[in-house]
């Protein structure tokens, strides 16, 4: 069971969040005009790290409001919980 | 273990074949000198074919090489040792019921290689034909069996509605009140499905490999993929750099970190999928049942436990762990359809990484690299498609060209856009 600290209501049970998948995959500006590969790489490829991955969660059971989470894919930990728009979070000991 | 299969063709003496005379010729030896069923050889400094990954498939892929492309010269590479990841974690069921031609003809493929596999590979892989259930709770669920039965009708796979009272007839078990929390409405089922040994499945594939030719080197990680002018010349691994001008990438729960070696990218998210196993109890359930609408799928073993599946974990993980509250919503599910199950203790947890596809179909293609082969994202049904994922993989390594069965599998659909999509249509549940 995860403990997530939603930034505006604190740390609850996995149970009330839902999961988003990676973060900071942006829609495209120019939509239209991407090829298909482009439009492959937006839809479908992802980063998939062994290790530490920034993702979307959305509180569905609380504030409904949707965040950013650094998370270790390989042993569940939490390193930080940033505001959904921000650039993506940079750690202490991650190069810059 | 326990391996008669057949005995010797007439004439010929062969020792290491398993028979019931290889049996009682060691019962006399008190079974202590029975031979080990592969080697453990040293890796040669280069190999014509060299497969990443020592499960079933990775397995099952060399051996075909061996025996059906007369590609000898070949290495399976495993990071650990052979079947303790996803092959040895699964929940054990085979059946062919896919909704799309694509997804049939591939499983249905596969089905029928696991009805002579015993033979094929002369150690027994258990396989039962048990039949499989998948339950209808409403008339919508009816509905999308009935057209999913049509469907595997058309492709030649054997597939039938039958009523509650049938069903009743195959799991007395259940609970088929109409007052039931997940009233029963009848199900689809194909017979020809049911369960195999998933360890057998492996060690049959590795010896069978093995006395082809195939070198089988465990503890062998590999550390990054090497390539010239975006063609494959090797891997670097924990036991030295070891020369291919092919390799073939047969990794579930770790593709995407393979293909970023080759700096490829991969549409897959790799998820743990928990199962649960009970304390052995006397036979109670002699087919496998399985619901899309609640997500649980049980089977009970031939040591009496009782086999379950969960769905997905939501969120991405290599942990092989998982999370509690999946385990409460499975086994939630599972005591409202049989209620006498609640009297169970659960004796083990686990999960295997599982590579997700957005359209829950596999991938088993050439790369934008030349001579690197890529077969993942099976998800949470790749144990079935053993046979008949090694089996088109072989062909796509040795004729650099997709096997018929493999095209629509291929990498580039989710360029091109067309997606196989068995999310929910092939019901759900593996």
């Amino acid at each position: 069971m995860l403990r997530i600290a939603c930034p505006w209501c604190g740390a609850r049970d996995e149970t009330e969040f839902g999961y988003g998948g990676e973060a900071h995959v942006a829609l495209p500006a120019d939509a239209a005009q991407l090829s298909d590969a482009a439009w492959a790489e937006y839809l479908f490829m992802r980063s998939n790290p062994k290790g530490r991955h920034r993702e979307r969660w959305v509180h569905t059971h609380g504030c409904r409001r949707w965040f950013n989470v650094v998370r270790d894919t390989t042993t569940e930990r939490i390193f930080a919980v940033y505001l959904a728009g921000s650039p993506p979070a940079q750690l202490p000991d991650e190069p810059a | 273990m326990l391996a008669i299969i057949a005995a010797p063709a007439a004439g010929s003496i062969d020792l290491n074949r398993y028979s019931i005379f290889a049996l009682a010729r060691n019962a006399l030896s008190r079974h202590e000198n029975w031979p080990r069923a592969w080697r453990s050889p040293e890796p040669r400094r280069s190999y014509d074919v060299v497969i990443v990954g020592g499960g079933g498939h990775g397995l099952a892929t060399a051996y075909y090489l061996a025996r059906e492309h007369g590609i000898r010269n070949v290495a399976v590479l495993e990071r650990g040792l052979i079947g303790l990841g996803n092959s040895g974690r699964n929940t054990t069921i085979v059946r062919s019921n896919y909704l799309w031609d694509a997804s049939a003809h591939l499983y249905e493929h596969s089905l029928r290689l696991w009805e002579q596999l015993a033979g094929t590979l002369n150690f027994n892989v258990m396989f039962s034909q048990r039949g499989v259930l998948n339950l209808a709770h409403n008339p919508h669920d009816l509905r999308e069996l009935a057209r999913r039965v049509n469907a595997n009708r058309l492709n030649g796979i054997d597939s039938e509605i039958v009523s509650t009272a049938q069903v009743k007839r195959l799991a007395p078990a259940l609970d088929c009140d109409p007052r039931a929390r997940y009233p029963v409405l009848g199900a689809s089922l194909q017979r020809r499905g049911g369960t195999a040994r998933h360890d057998a499945l492996v060690w049959g594939y590795a010896r069978a490999a093995d006395a082809a030719g195939v070198d089988i080197i465990q503890n062998c990680e590999v550390t990054a993929i090497r390539q010239k002018d975006r063609r494959v010349v090797g891997v670097e691994t924990t036991r030295g750099v070891i020369d291919a001008s092919k390799v073939g990438v047969v990794v579930a729960g770790h593709a995407s970190v393979l293909a970023a070696m080759a700096e490829i990218r991969l549409p897959i998210e790799s998820h743990p999928l928990q199962a649960l196993v009970s304390e052995p109890i006397k036979p109670v359930l002699d087919t496998v049942v399985m619901s899309n609408a609640v997500h649980v799928y049980v089977s009970q073993s031939d040591k009496g436990e009782l086999v379950v599946g969960a769905g997905i974990d939501p969120y991405t993980s290599y942990s092989q762990r998982g999370s509690f509250p999946v385990i409460e919503a499975t086994v939630s599910a599972l005591v409202a359809l049989f209620p006498s199950f609640g009297r169970l203790k659960l004796m083990r947890q686990w999960a295997g990484i599982v590579d997700v596809c957005p359209d829950a179909s596999p991938i088993i293609s050439k790369t934008p690299v030349r001579g690197l082969y890529f077969n993942c994202g099976w998800g949470t049904g790749g144990f079935k498609a053993t046979p008949g994922s090694g089996h088109v993989f072989a062909h796509t390594i040795a004729r650099d060209e997709p096997h018929p069965l493999a095209t629509p599998f291929a990498l580039e659909r989710f360029t091109t856009g067309a997606l196989v999509d068995e999310h929910g249509a092939a019901a759900v549940a593996h």
